[in-house]
């Protein structure tokens, strides 16, 4: 509640603006068939000319017109109300979105993120139109309507009275009824997806082991469930019209029969009746109105449910910093242990390295290389233990500082739908020599340079226009660009073939002498040549030294040596 | 412009007509459900509009001045009951019915347009994206669907009601409906206006909000990158310049859709004013009675409505025509190349296999393969190497005929692998691929994929035979575990060796294999070489060879470069030769 108040504050006078013209709008519209009325049981039996009519006509004339202007521009000033929210809801939800901490975003989940900003906010926004737009109107409609219908004549507005709560019983339990068969679909239809997809992935199989008429059989079962449940969904919903188109005529028909008897009391008039299948009319599709309104709120308030989730996510603290220790390498991880959600990744790990120093990262996947790197750049916290730089806990810089420090590649790491040169720059504002240096040092130079645009050439989305090896470089490139003190370059040789992964080391040695270096490899040969290697097994560690160390005592290490470097070849 | 100039605007109209020619074929196949629908159209909405008449008549029996004849006025309104209820039952049966029949259509066309999928060549699917068929396959058909079983219908009551309600306007007074008419133009203004002003802001509001979303996605993937770099405040600050644009789009366009509702309430409104006043005077000088007031009110509602929905009808019909389109043009691919008409089965191979200058490239004009040779005898091992994108799979794809040489030949045993029909000639092969292949199913059902009516201890033993029994018999449900989304909760190891038991079940004479160097622990490493050992026993293989001790033993090592073999021979006699294979077989130990 306190954040509808945020987010309306400023806007207030406008909503009441808008409020009123609406209520303006909509109660010229309920005068119409009272003047009419009026006019064919009052007016027109006594008149002698036509100029009374001319004016009682006159006067409608200008409700209608108050009408159309109160609701147009009420809609406007709805629609001004709605876009202002939206966008700063939608900001919002973004800035705190990427700046949620990693432990947060697995909680939610990358996709789901995506949904409530695109779906959600869509959604936020559709209902925030419309609950002003016909909000507003349609109560008024009803309310408006019903005392109109009783100060004309109490009895016929019994009649209409008693037909208002049916329909929206009905109008309810089918919408609600809608959601039920329409989520169905949905699932049915999401098989349906599934086994197109997996199909499409697996034509080559398909095709090989002559399954074809197999799953064509198969997709019939999930196709015709597709098939029933639309048609359940359909003929459930489908009566709605009907229903409501049968109730309307009914109770009209029903006004009339009561009309006559009133008229013979005399208590009523047949410009009256008239008036009052005007007024079904109007009510009754109010009444239809609110069911979408209905809908909309549900599905509008959900959405805001799950939007107010994500905006109201507390900001982690985290646990008292260690004192600063002078004696420690420049990088050093003392007694970590760490657990994503409870399943622990990394287990008891002690090492240092110092400034300048090359330190080679290995294990299969699943033993924890790459939480190594998340614990030091701090996305995530270690649960026990310290990781210092420079001796002093990660937690005691400042977030912008300890990032400041490093340039990094991650596995499967992202590039923007925008030029080479602004993904390396990566909005960072980097000087243009900085830039070409390190595509230079990367080894993107060859590549970049036969392009007719050079580093102005655009990437499509996820960069699918170059190979895996080129993407690779300019990653390098944006990592190598700042000239950070720490380079960290988790899995980042396997796209590259043997020879430009020597050359790109060869580069770094020598131009990169004071930044400490950390290489994550699949490869046993990208590592072989660093300083220390770290070997990893299921989140513990089985050997730290050279290679020349690890050779002789690290069985692990050996193993590994023997499997790729005796038993794999040529291939990336 | 002369007739033989086709603009790509008429080509794009024939096509819909094309499309609409095709639909319609479909619903002639249900005739019968058409006429009746047709009837049951044309009866509801007579009914419909009978009532006002029938109220106006009832109206004018309360109005006389000499008394109310009741038993007239009851008369009238159980008929006019009656007429209604018999309206609504009536459009309620119909459209059961047109949701049946379009059920029926829509669910053919799926099967047909999931079938195509099956049959179409893999080219033509490495070429176009899973979002694509997906695209076709629901929305394109949802779309269909939605306009078979309610737009059409609406059209043509729509018509109805028009005509109907015109007559109904006549009947009553002629004179009023000359004053009405003022109101028509009025109606269909609005409806230009919102096709052409409001429909084309509503493209840009969608296409606005699509650049957003596509935004937010990509920034959210790229949300490790970007919070390393720190580059949170660039990034808010390019989304809210999208953000704006967005919103501002879509502001434009409710700034216009939003006066329509206002201002269809305003002819109607307009419609009541004129009617009343000029009713009225009619009724002054006794030219329409208040019940032929009342009647041409009701009609004047009716009259509108439909006009007022046409652009929208119009419009749900184009996109559904636009849909029918696509979904045709898929259907109309060209499938895989239909066997030799002498083809026949091919039975019990022996394995030698040939190639016979061979010449192939994916697109005619870039060569893959130039002109490759070789010969392979009876369980004899081919060793395929050489840098990814250099071509390693085309061999593989062609020996599988999902592509042909552009020429040249292979031969299996001796004869041209066309002249075998594709299945046997598939069936000959067993294959193990880079990409581990599970659907969702349990496990059970996906390594029986591998043979049909395979028994539980056939799976049982191939499964063991793969190294990977005892790791599935741990399992708490064992073969009957379900794999979901592609094999998720599984190890990239434990999906190869999913995949060797599935080939373990086939009795082909024939493998391929792509060695996967996949990162997994030298435990797993070491069941996945010995299975895939097991698997090339006393068979023809060809391997996309990672490992050097199947490169090592192979019978002939082919190393692909840019696209064409650069090197053959076995291992010892390619390291003499110290050309590109020995440069590869070096590197890494630099």
């Amino acid at each position: 509640m306190s954040r509808v108040a945020y987010y309306t504050k400023g806007m207030k006078k406008k909503i009441t603006f808008g409020v009123l013209l609406k209520t303006i709008g909509s109660l010229a519209e309920l005068f119409l068939p009272l003047v009419m009325a009026y006019m064919i049981d009052t007016v027109a039996p006594k008149s002698e000319s036509a100029w009374p009519l001319v004016f009682w006509g006159g006067i409608m004339l200008m409700c209608a017109v108050a009408a159309w202007l109160g609701n147009v521009i009420a809609n406007r000033v709805a629609s001004k109300v709605a876009r202002d929210i939206t966008e700063k809801v939608r900001t919002d939800l973004f800035s705190k979105t990427l700046y949620l901490s990693s432990r947060q975003t697995d909680e939610v989940t990358v996709p789901s993120l995506v949904s409530r900003l695109s779906s959600d906010t869509y959604n936020l926004h559709n209902m925030l139109g419309m609950v002003q737009r016909m909000g507003i109107r349609a109560p008024i409609l009803i309310i408006g309507g019903v005392i109109m219908t009783f100060t004309v004549d109490p009895i016929l507005a019994l009649v209409l009275l008693a037909v208002v709560p049916i329909l929206t019983v009905i109008v309810i339990i089918l919408s609600k009824r809608g959601i039920v068969l329409y989520t169905a679909l949905q699932r049915a239809s999401d098989v349906m997806v599934r086994k197109v997809r997996d199909d499409y992935s697996g034509t080559r199989v398909i095709k090989a082991l002559s399954k074809t008429e197999y799953e064509g059989r198969s997709f019939q079962n999930i196709n015709d469930n597709v098939a029933a449940c639309e048609t359940k969904a359909g003929i459930t919903m489908g009566i709605t019209n009907p229903l409501v188109n049968m109730l309307l005529n009914l109770g009209m028909t029903a006004v009339i029969l009561v009309g006559a008897y009133r008229v013979a009391a005399g208590a009523a008039k047949v410009g009256q009746i008239i008036a009052f299948t005007s007024y079904f009319t109007i009510i009754l599709n109010a009444v239809i109105a609110i069911s979408r309104i209905f809908v909309n709120i549900s599905k509008g308030s959900a959405s805001a449910k799950r939007i107010g989730e994500i905006l109201s996510m507390p900001e982690e603290t985290c646990k008292e910093a260690f004192l600063d220790r002078n004696d420690a390498e420049f990088i050093s991880f003392e007694n970590v242990s760490f657990g994503y959600n409870g399943a622990p990744a990394l287990q008891n790990i002690s090492f240092g390295i110092n400034k300048g120093e090359t330190l080679g990262v290995l294990g299969a996947t699943g033993s924890g290389k790459s939480t190594i790197v998340s614990l030091l750049m701090r996305f995530y916290d270690a649960d026990e233990g310290v990781v210092r730089i420079g001796g002093k806990d990660v937690r005691t810089y400042e977030k912008e500082q300890l990032r400041e420090k490093f340039g990094v590649v991650f596995q499967n790491d992202f590039l923007m739908a925008a030029s080479i040169r602004e993904n390396i720059d990566f909005e960072r504002g980097l000087r243009d020599d900085d830039i070409d240096n390190a595509i230079r040092f990367a080894k993107a130079d060859g590549f970049i340079n036969s392009l007719e645009e050079g580093k102005e050439s655009l990437l499509t989305v996820q960069g699918t226009n170059f190979s895996g090896g080129q993407k690779q470089r300019m990653l390098i490139a944006r990592a190598l660009a700042a000239k950070p003190e720490i380079l960290i370059l988790d899995d980042s040789s396997s796209a590259l073939d043997y020879k430009t992964d020597a050359q790109l080391r060869k580069a770094l040695l020598a131009n990169f002498k004071d930044t400490t270096v950390i290489m994550i490899a699949q490869r046993i040969s990208s590592v072989r040549f660093a300083d220390k290697i770290l070997v990893l097994d299921k989140g513990r560690i089985v050997g730290f030294g050279s290679d020349e160390e690890l050779m002789k005592t690290c069985e692990t290490y050996k193993e590994i040596y023997r499997s790729q470097v005796e038993e794999g070849i040529a291939n990336d | 412009m002369t007739e033989k100039k086709i603009s790509p605007e008429a080509t794009k109209k024939q096509n819909r007509r094309a499309a609409a020619a095709r639909l319609t074929g479909y619903f002639l196949k249900y005739k019968w459900s058409v006429i009746i629908a047709f009837v049951l159209m044309v009866g509801s909405n007579l009914f419909a509009l009978i009532g006002p008449w029938l109220s106006g008549e009832a109206i004018d029996a309360i109005a006389k001045t000499d008394g109310i004849d009741f038993a007239l006025v009851i008369r009238l309104c159980v008929l006019m009951g009656l007429f209604y209820i018999g309206s609504s039952a009536l459009s309620y049966l119909l459209s059961v019915l047109m949701i049946r029949l379009s059920r029926n259509i829509v669910r053919s066309m799926r099967q047909d347009l999931f079938e195509k999928i099956l049959v179409l060549p893999v080219g033509y699917l490495d070429r176009i994206q899973a979002g694509d068929l997906i695209n076709r396959i629901s929305y394109d058909i949802d779309t269909i669907n939605a306009s078979l079983s309610n737009d059409l219908l609406q059209a043509a009551t729509g018509v109805i009601t028009v005509i109907g309600a015109f007559i109904g306007m006549v009947a009553a007074s002629p004179i009023l409906l000359g004053v009405f008419a003022i109101t028509i133009p009025l109606s269909v203004l609005i409806t230009i206006k919102r096709s052409k002003t409001v429909r084309p802001l509503f493209r840009q509001r969608s296409a606005k909000l699509a650049q957003l979303n596509g935004f937010s996605e990509e920034m959210l993937t790229g949300l490790h990158t970007i919070r390393a770099y720190g580059r949170e405040e660039q990034m808010i600050e390019k989304f809210q310049e999208k953000n704006t644009a967005a919103v501002e789009a879509y502001y434009t366009a409710d700034y216009y859709a939003s006066m329509i509702g206002p201002s269809v309430n305003f002819v109607n409104n307009l419609g009541t004013v004129l009617i009343s006043t000029a009713g009225c005077l009619l009724f002054l000088v006794g030219k329409i009675s208040p019940g032929g007031i009342n009647s041409f009110l009701l009609y004047s509602r009716k009259f509108s409505g439909p006009i007022n929905e046409f652009a929208n009808i119009m419009s749900e019909i184009q996109s559904a025509m636009a849909a029918a389109e696509r979904v045709f043009r898929l259907l109309d691919e060209e499938p895989e190349i239909k066997d030799w008409e002498n083809a026949k089965d091919l039975e019990n191979p022996l394995g030698e296999v040939e190639f016979d200058h061979v010449r192939f490239g994916y697109d005619k004009d870039v060569v893959v393969i130039g002109d490759l040779s070789f010969n392979a005898q009876p369980g004899q091992t081919v060793a395929i190497v050489g840098p990814t994108g250099a071509g390693k799979t085309t061999i593989v794809n062609l020996l599988m005929r999902f592509y042909d040489p552009q020429s040249g030949v292979i031969r299996l045993d001796g004869k041209d692998i066309r002249e075998y029909t594709r299945k046997s000639l598939r069936a000959a092969f067993t294959m193990v691929l880079q990409d581990t292949w599970l659907f969702e199913g349990t496990i059970f059902e996906n390594i029986a994929y591998g043979r049909e009516g395979a028994t539980e201890e056939d799976v049982r033993k191939a499964a063991h035979a793969a190294n990977v029994g005892d790791f599935i018999e741990s399992l708490p449900e064992g073969y009957q575990t379900k794999i979901t989304d592609g094999g998720s909760g599984l190890s990239k190891g434990q999906k190869q060796l999913f995949t060797i038991a599935r080939a373990m079940l086939s009795e082909a004479h024939l493998l391929i294999l792509d060695e996967a160097t996949s990162n997994v622990d030298t435990r797993t490493e070491l069941l996945i070489r010995d299975a895939m050992a097991k698997l090339m026993q006393g068979k023809t293989c060809f391997v996309i060879a990672h490992r050097l001790s199947t490169i090592r033993n192979a019978d002939l090592i082919l190393v692909v470069k840019d696209g064409d073999i650069a090197e053959r021979g076995r291992h010892e006699e390619l390291l003499e030769k110290n050309g590109f294979y020995s440069e590869l077989y070096r590197a890494q130990f630099e």
